[in-house]
């Protein structure tokens, strides 16, 4: 699960080859610590609308080091693109130009983040191009990066300004090493829903969460990122995973329960245990999948079957019995793991593809229901990660799907979870019905 | 009679002396458990050690139940088949495992009777008050047993430990025989009679003319009852894998009488055609470990945990099987009794009952024993017969001959099955469920328990 190529041309002699022969420089990306600074270098907050002002100031009072103007040749962290008022495509090119002159001095790791306005709702075509416009442009502009950096956009629906709850959440999410494999993503803040953790240590204290596939890979991953974040966790897998099961529960302090999610009471049986033990649920992640490759020539009954049933038909279930439970009611929060499979399509995965494409569509759909309690749902869409699975795909492809994005390589179960445990903060209640893709900018796929 | 967990003296109360002066006991129940699954001896454990699967099982009762860091009141395990450097096992377990390191344990030996009287004894540390909760455990490998040097060559090493110039060295050594390097493997044998547990088992058999067919037949529910509990979800919440291990390897579901009835005879073959006892009804040797959380209610309730059964009495009983007087794992056909006499029960007050399957034969002798008038008058000092056992009642999810008989281990399954059967009984009939716990071992010990729904 290591990847080799990047450690080898992080070193002395492989850096220089590797750059001699222009081939694929994979920057050690910067990834979040409890304790470490939010972001290494002042953040230029570039715009001159009264939302620039506002977030500035918010910032600032953040004890970070804030900058409406660049310095010259002073390295930044962060460059921050408040577009929330273009009005047509002409508004774009001034703000975008003088953040251009100071992208040389965007250090290692760096963010370029664009806060701007979703074109479906703008209220004349020259401001929906204008809007569009900052979609095509952040894209472009994060296949440019280098050394770690990475761009990503906020989008601010009408009742939503840079200093709601959930804006400000998102901004702090891309500013920090969380959000180290997404790249080239837009999130939209839907509403001004969403509280900001007194302690952004612990996002998620007294929290009680499920999190479903839990025994390894990204599922356990997600166990240690929530349990960081303070959340107190009931962990599900199958019963033929019980002891790598039990020994991540062991190690995130919270409590096994092996339990076949596809059985017909599995949600009732979660609710209860939750219920039982910690008083509730508020938390429920749904990373539990399979993968059974055929192409679609080659396939049965049985590899499709399982794999709509365990994958999007078993979520559907759960989330009934959730919904109908009085035991989810606080600030409820569902996050699903979906696949750029289910948004590219991936030949040998139609079954997956489905199911994961079914994932998209569920969370779009229950998003209302889930805003009627106060609650959201979205889906995290990984990319190439590096784990178990992964590692057995044949080594050229494996190479491909690692190298083919903007980051050059492939993320880490860790960045999967960092994501979700960002969606299931209660900072996070304005984002609903999103679906944030984990994959790098993967050159494939929307 | 009593339901409620608190035992009268009898079935006549009346005669009790005055209550003294301390408090009241007050109850010990059952949180749930956890185990790995049995494997036959030298499959998947095989290079397990005792300390390796009594860590596992414990280690998944702590995930089960969220009891990392959590000092414990007490754990008492044991195994019959034991290290001498595993002196200190329980303890040694507790400390590589997620509990707090700050949690007594004690190793206790009671042939196969030990899980069982491991949660007896614990239970009556909490009614007692003297500890509130604990893990009660068992776990023994056939195929890990400790190897031992000849007496010859213990002594030979003993005394050159003594000496102190080299003459005196030479001198020992020149005392060693060939014979004196062979080891000894671990005997199953009784040492005062010299008979295997099958041998004097094969004794008992004849003598209560348990037909082979019947034997068949308590080994055919066992796999099928244990098969079905497997099926229906029963251990998802009772048992961890390990090892690669998800059900105990033992079990086979689609076994048949057919089949249990082209196995030859290994026990009793000097009694030619009468021989009835094969490896199909008989418990195979086994590896595996299992833990019963138990705590008093406040403690529970203190942790959200769940209660599934109180631990309200237990009894040992011990028979002369040397004399032959009789048979050598017909103990608990006295415990029984005893036991229930106390709080004036039958076994028709059971819901539930647990005879672990040592041999077919011994539960069918049990059985006969206790359908005798003549036994029942003579022996157990009845006006009659004890009483006949409802056969839907025991067992219910398959014993120790589908799920291998890991010696220690078994009381702590049979404890934890029991339990949640009775507290799932218990809830879909809105009463109080009763449950009788019945296991023999070596020694001619014998000990039986009564668990309560809660």
């Amino acid at each position: 699960m290591t990847d080799k190529y990047a450690q080898l041309v992080n070193q002395g002699l492989g850096r220089n080859v590797a750059r001699k022969l222009g081939l694929p420089q994979p920057a050690v990306l910067r990834r979040y610590e409890p304790g470490q600074p939010l972001i290494a270098g002042p953040i230029l907050v570039q715009g001159g609308t009264a939302g620039a002002d506002s977030l500035a100031a918010e910032l600032l009072s953040w004890d970070l080091d804030v900058r409406r103007h660049a310095v010259p040749r002073e390295k930044l962290g962060a460059i921050i693109l408040v577009l929330d008022e273009v009005a047509e495509p002409g508004d774009l090119g001034k703000p975008i130009l003088a953040a251009a002159a100071s992208l040389r001095d965007l250090a290692p790791g760096g963010r370029v983040m664009t806060v701007s306005r979703p074109a479906s709702d703008a209220p004349s075509p020259a401001a929906a191009a204008a809007r569009q416009g900052v979609d095509g442009f952040l894209r472009s502009l994060a296949k440019e990066l280098r050394g770690g950096a990475t761009g990503n956009g906020i989008l601010l629906a009408r009742d939503v300004n840079t200093t709601s709850p959930s804006a400000l959440a998102a901004v702090r999410f891309f500013l920090s090493g969380r959000s180290a494999f997404v790249d080239g993503q837009f999130v939209t803040v839907s509403t001004t829903a969403g509280e900001l953790s007194a302690d952004p240590e612990t996002p998620l204290a007294g929290r009680v969460a499920v999190v479903t596939g839990a025994a390894r890979g990204i599922g356990a991953a997600i166990a240690r990122t929530l349990h960081r974040d303070g959340a107190t966790l009931v962990l599900v897998d199958i019963p033929a995973a019980g002891d790598q099961l039990a020994a991540v529960a062991n190690e995130v302090r919270g409590t096994a329960l092996q339990l076949d999610i596809s059985r017909g009471d599995a949600g009732q049986r979660m609710l209860e245990h939750a219920a039982q033990r910690h008083g509730r649920l508020d938390i429920m992640v749904h990373n539990a999948g399979i993968t059974r490759d055929k192409l679609l020539a080659n396939m049965d009954e049985g590899r499709w079957n399982s794999v709509i049933n365990i994958n999007i038909a078993a979520q559907l279930r759960i989330n009934e019995a959730l919904l109908a439970s009085e035991h989810f009611r606080s600030s409820p929060r569902i996050v699903s793991v979906a696949s750029t499979s289910g948004i590219a399509g991936n030949r040998g995965q139609t079954n997956y593809a489905a199911s994961k494409g079914g994932v998209m569509g569920m969370v779009r759909a229950a998003a209302p229901l889930l805003a009627g309690q106060g609650g959201s749902i979205n889906a995290v869409a990984p990319g190439f990660i590096e784990t178990e699975m992964t590692a057995r795909i044949p080594f050229a492809l494996r190479e491909m799907g690692r190298r083919l994005n903007s980051l050059q390589q492939g993320g880490q179960p860790s960045d999967v979870a960092e994501t979700i445990a960002f969606l299931a903060s209660d900072a996070a209640g304005g984002i609903n019905g999103e679906v944030l893709r984990v994959c790098g900018q993967n050159l494939v796929g929307a | 009679m009593s339901i409620d967990g608190q035992p009268t003296t009898g079935p006549d109360a009346a005669g009790t002396p005055a209550a003294t002066s301390a408090p009241a006991p007050r109850r010990a129940v059952i949180v749930g458990g956890n185990r790995i699954p049995f494997a036959r001896s030298g499959g998947a454990y095989a290079k397990s050690s005792n300390q390796d699967m009594l860590t596992a099982a414990l280690d998944g009762l702590i995930a089960r139940f969220g009891l990392q860091d959590e000092r414990i009141g007490e754990v008492g395990a044991g195994a019959v088949l034991k290290h001498s450097r595993d002196f200190n096992l329980t303890r040694e377990a507790v400390l590589g495992s997620a509990l707090s390191p700050e949690t007594p344990a004690y190793d206790l030996q009671q042939a196969c009777a030990t899980g069982l009287e491991t949660v007896v004894g614990l239970s009556n540390k909490i009614k007692l008050g003297q500890i509130d909760s604990a893990i009660a455990g068992g776990v023994d490998s056939a195929s890990d047993a400790p190897v031992v040097v000849s007496e010859g060559l213990r002594e030979v090493i003993l005394d050159l430990n003594r000496a102190k110039t080299l003459p005196q060295r030479l001198q020992i050594l020149s005392r060693l025989r060939p014979k004196d390097l062979a080891p000894l493997a671990p005997g199953t044998a009784e040492p005062r009679t010299g008979l295997s547990m099958g041998e004097h088992q094969a004794l008992t058999t004849a003598q209560w003319k348990i037909s082979r067919e019947a034997q068949d037949e308590v080994a055919l529910n066992s796999h099928r009852n244990l098969a079905a509990a497997y099926e229906a979800g029963f251990f998802d919440d009772l048992l961890t894998p390990y090892r690669g291990l998800a059900r105990d390897g033992n079990l086979r579901p689609d076994t048949s009488l057919e089949k249990l009835a082209t196995l030859k005879p290994v026990f009793g073959r000097n009694l030619g055609a009468d021989a009835t006892m094969t490896a199909g009804n008989s418990t195979p040797l086994t590896d595996g470990a299992s833990t019963v959380l138990l705590s008093s209610e406040e403690w529970a309730d203190a942790r959200d945990l769940p209660k599934l059964a109180a631990v309200v009495d237990a009894e040992a009983a011990a028979v002369d099987f040397v004399h032959g007087k009789d048979g050598l794992l017909m103990a608990p056909v006295f415990a029984v009794p005893r036991l229930l006499s106390r709080h004036g029960l039958t076994l028709d007050d059971f819901d539930f009952i647990e005879i672990h399957e040592a041999f077919a034969a011994t539960v069918l002798s049990m059985l006969a024993a206790w359908e005798d008038e003549e036994f029942g008058r003579t022996r157990l000092g009845l006006p009659g017969a004890f009483g006949k056992i409802d056969r839907s009642k025991l067992n219910v999810n398959g014993s120790s001959l589908a799920a291998g008989h890991p010696f220690a281990a078994t009381g702590g399954r049979i404890v934890a099955s029991l339990a949640k059967t009775l507290h799932e009984k218990a809830s879909t009939e809105g009463r109080p469920v009763r449950g009788l716990v019945s296991v023999c071992a070596a020694g001619g010990l014998g000990v039986a328990a009564i668990l309560e729904s809660l």
